[in-house]
Order: C-alpha cells, then sequence, then structure tokens
C-alpha cells in the first residue's frame, strides 16, 4: 500500500460508480425509446439527437423541483431512504470484475520508482465475492421499508411491504439456483470464476477429457437451468415488469414511491437500475463467459496487437476491447429486463407467491440435487 | 482487511453523492408551503393526524413471509460451504460422504417445505 496504490484504487472505484450512474439516462432512453417501438409509438425524440439528452434535461429539470415531506412522513427516513436506495447497486458492482486487469509497468514520480501495479477492473477483489453480491444485493428492501413507513402514507406501506416480501420470497430461489453453478466451479472469486470460463467447452468425463470446439467454455452450458432460474429471480428482486407489484399502478398509485417525486425519484432510479445492472453483471459472469469473447484469448489478442502497434497502446486496447465485450454482454440482458417488461403482463400477487415458494425454491433445489449426484457419478 | 476498508469508502462516497445532490436540489427549488400540499396521497379524501404509516393493521401473512424466509434462507446458507468444497471433496475421494450428508440436510429441508406448503402458511388470499 503505498500513495500510488491508494490514488489508483480511489480513481477505479470513482469510474466504475460513475460508470454506474451515467448508464442510468441511457437505461432510462432505452426503455422508454424501447417501449415506443414495442407498442408502435415514437417515444422521445426531440431533445438532442434520437431524444438522447431526454434524461439530461429531466435531470436539470429535477434539480428545480420543490423538496417537501408529507404531513404524516418522519422526516429523517424519509430523506434517508433515497440515499439508502443508492448504496446496494454500488458496493455489489463494485465488486465485479468488468474487464480484463491492466498492468501499469514501474514509472518514476517524485524521484522515486513506483510499481509495478496490476490493477483489477473491479473496485474491490473478494475471495468471497458471489456471497458479497448477494448479500449486499438484498440490502436493497432496507431502502423500500423505509420510504413505505417515512412517507406516512397507506399506498406507499402496502407497496413497501409487498416489495419486500417478494424480494425476500424470490431471495431464496436466487441463492439455491447459484448453488450448481458453485459446485461446478468450486470457487466463490469471481476472478476465478471468469479464468474457468476461457477457451473452448471443456470437461471430463471418467478419466477421458471432452472438447468440443465450436462452442466457449461458458457456464450456461453445464447450468442452463440453473441459468433460467437465475435469472427469472432477479426480475423479480429489482422489482421489474412481470414482477412489478409494489408498483402496481392500477390498485397502489405507485407503490413504495407514491410520495416521491423530483431528485428523490431520480435517486430510486438509480437503485433500481443499478440492481439491473449488477442482474446482468452477475448473468454475464457467472453464465456467459464475463469478459472473454469466444474463439479469443486475451494473450492471442495482445500478440495480434502487438504486431501492427507499439507494445504500450496495444495493452490499452486489448483492455478496450475486453471492457466493451463484458459491457455488450451486459446490454443485452438490460434490453431483455426492458423487452419482457413491455412483453409480459403482470402476475397476481398470489400467483407470484406461489410461483417464487412451489415452483422456483423446488426446481431450484432439483437442479442442485442433480447437479451434484452428476458430477459425483461422472467424476 | 484493506479491502474492506475500500467497501467502507465506497459507501462513504455513495452516500456523499445522494446526500450532495438532495442538498443542491433542496438549495434549488422553491419553498412554497401549503397545507394541501403537505397532504398523504389519496382521493380527496381526508386522512386523520394519527394515521401514520397505518402501522396498526399489518397483515399477518407478510410476518409469516418473513419468518418462513429467514428459516430457509439460513437453510440455504449451509449449502454454499458445502458447495465450495464438493469439488475437491470429489478429487479427494470423499464425495459419498459429502453427497449423502448434504443429502441428508436436503431432505429434511424438502420435508419442511413440504410441511410449510401443505398446511397452507404460503397460501395468500385469491
Amino acid at each position: 500500500m503505498d500513495f500510488f496504490y491508494i490514488f489508483f484504487q480511489v480513481i477505479k472505484m470513482l469510474v466504475i460508480f460513475l460508470l454506474m450512474v451515467t448508464m442510468v439516462p441511457l437505461l432510462v432512453w432505452v426503455e422508454r425509446r424501447g417501449s415506443a417501438f414495442i407498442q408502435n409509438r415514437l417515444g422521445p425524440n426531440r431533445v438532442g439527437p434520437l431524444g438522447l439528452l431526454q434524461l439530461l434535461a429531466d435531470a436539470v429539470k429535477f434539480f428545480f423541483k420543490e423538496e417537501f415531506v408529507p404531513k404524516n412522513g418522519y422526516k429523517t427516513i424519509f430523506y434517508l431512504a433515497p440515499i439508502v436506495a443508492l448504496i446496494p447497486g454500488a458496493i455489489a458492482f463494485g465488486a465485479i470484475p468488468l474487464g480484463i486487469p491492466l498492468d501499469i509497468g514501474a514509472f518514476n514520480a517524485f524521484g522515486q520508482t513506483w510499481g509495478p501495479y496490476n490493477l483489477g477492473f473491479q473496485s474491490f477483489e473478494l475471495g468471497i465475492g458471489v456471497v458479497f453480491v448477494l448479500a449486499v444485493a438484498s440490502l436493497g428492501g432496507y431502502s423500500l421499508l423505509l420510504a413505505g413507513w417515512g412517507s406516512g402514507n397507506k399506498y406507499s406501506m402496502m407497496g413497501a411491504l409487498r416489495a419486500c416480501a417478494q424480494m425476500i420470497s424470490y431471495e431464496l430461489a436466487l441463492g439455491l439456483s447459484l448453488v450448481g453453478i458453485l459446485l461446478i466451479y468450486g470457487t466463490f472469486s469471481f476472478n476465478d470464476i471468469v479464468n474457468m470460463q476461457e477457451g473452448p467447452l471443456n470437461f471430463s468425463i471418467g478419466q477421458k477429457d471432452i472438447v468440443i470446439g465450436f462452442l466457449p467454455n461458458w457456464g450456461i452450458f453445464f447450468q442452463p437451468l440453473g441459468a433460467i432460474l437465475f435469472f427469472v429471480a432477479t426480475f423479480a428482486e429489482t422489482n421489474r415488469a412481470p414482477f412489478d407489484l409494489p408498483e402496481a399502478e392500477a390498485e397502489l398509485v405507485a407503490g413504495f414511491h407514491t410520495e416521491y417525486g423530483g431528485l428523490k425519484m431520480l435517486l430510486f432510479f438509480i437503485g433500481e437500475y443499478g440492481h439491473m445492472m449488477v442482474a446482468s453483471a452477475l448473468m454475464t459472469t457467472l453464465f456467459f463467459g464475463s469478459y472473454h469473447i469466444p474463439f479469443v484469448t486475451p494473450d492471442g489478442l495482445l500478440s495480434f496487437l502487438n504486431s501492427f502497434m507499439g507494445a504500450g497502446f496495444a495493452k490499452w486496447i486489448q483492455f478496450l476491447i475486453f471492457h466493451i465485450s463484458f459491457m455488450l454482454k451486459v446490454i443485452f440482458f438490460l434490453w431483455v429486463f426492458v423487452w419482457v417488461r413491455w412483453t409480459v403482463p403482470r402476475f397476481r400477487y398470489d400467483q407470484l407467491m406461489d410461483l417464487g415458494w412451489k415452483k422456483m425454491l423446488p426446481w431450484a433445489l432439483f437442479n442442485t440435487v442433480v447437479t451434484a449426484v452428476a458430477m459425483l457419478l461422472l467424476a | 482487511m484493506s479491502q474492506m476498508l475500500w467497501i467502507g469508502i465506497l459507501t462513504l462516497i455513495v452516500i456523499t453523492f445522494g446526500a450532495l445532490m438532495l442538498g443542491v436540489a433542496s438549495l434549488l427549488g422553491p419553498k412554497v408551503k401549503s397545507l394541501v400540499k403537505s397532504e398523504p396521497y389519496e382521493c380527496g379524501i381526508p386522512v386523520p393526524d394519527e394515521d401514520k404509516s397505518m402501522s396498526k393493521t399489518i397483515p399477518v401473512q407478510f410476518y409469516l413471509t418473513a419468518i418462513l424466509f429467514i428459516l430457509f434462507d439460513i437453510e440455504i446458507i449451509f449449502m454454499f460451504p458445502w458447495a465450495l468444497i464438493y469439488k475437491d471433496g470429489i478429487e479427494a475421494g470423499q464425495g459419498p460422504y459429502l453427497l449423502i450428508s448434504m443429502g441428508i440436510f436436503i431432505a429434511l429441508f424438502v420435508v419442511g417445505l413440504v410441511w410449510e406448503i401443505s398446511s397452507k402458511a404460503l397460501d395468500w388470499e385469491k
């Protein structure tokens, strides 16, 4: 731990956090334009090219809105809830590697030699990454309950209760659907999981090693059922349609954020989209090879880039290409979130609870048992 | 330990960001107080003052869900360390032992789940 290590670490954390925050306007734009295309409308297209600056204009407007607390509300809790809503998404996103580690060679500054540094593209590298992200992401329930309680409105409280009950119900299926993939990887560390998904699909049955050249070595081919269960459970965790019962406009006005407006509402939005990004990033990291590109190895790409540019420059281009590969996969899953929201109708509350407890939980358990037995028999 | 430090610093950054945004917004926005504006959202029905957060009338089903969640979540957490060592355990020749010991645990889990479902603790009003 020296001065430049701390400096790079803080820069990295700020970049990753701002990356998350600046994705939100883009996502809202995708959501509004995407829903417009699905419903055969145009959507916001006036502010800036293709309406891209719409949310920037909205954000400026939010700053000039009046902040007030409803009569029956609790002031501290009411203001605390949107800030708490930011925390789980931001911290969970920081634990996921967003690209290939970057080597910074030794350099001279202040009359001294510093480095070399090997910086992973994540805010903190944890050995218990998967468990940490699950634990932190489930803190989201607190902000909902605080918002519902602090508003002093029965619709808010009803929405918050429903949201929280739904989140904790699907957390069981969410956690259990990951046990299968963790059995196969045998580690909680994201970096180890990412490294295991490099190259073509390979596994061993008995003493025989089998390599399937035309498929990448991604988790989805080992755990298709686990991936589907996980992705469905994340829809409920993020309170997105078709599981958006907490916000059921027809019955509950707007759920836990009925009394919220202006910038506080925007903070809730950042929290919700942050959750979606964490869910997509987890899906990418665990089941779709993280930043790895099929048929391309990091070393192969680096030596290819080295053949026509300087070594220092090639390293940065390689870093950028793998980051873009990761982000493209994440953006695909984010698009699925939007796509499903405008395609599938909302559940009734008892149907939602039945799906979580009586269908997804047993299926996730079944998946775990089958994986464990298959691993033992084929070993 | 040092990773915990970074998590703490990131939390502080996020809280500062949120508080800063709210602070700027409350400085810039207008401040016109009125009695009607601070009423809770409702379709024109006057809300009594003591009706704070409907705290006395939470349906009991939510408590049941919360209690069952804690029970099952703790059971699921026990499967994570098992998942961590299972692969190495098979290579060390302890596979059947690990599978059977977890099998007993999962059987208890299934019995609990079946009992909860058959006792209608998980049924919501249609």
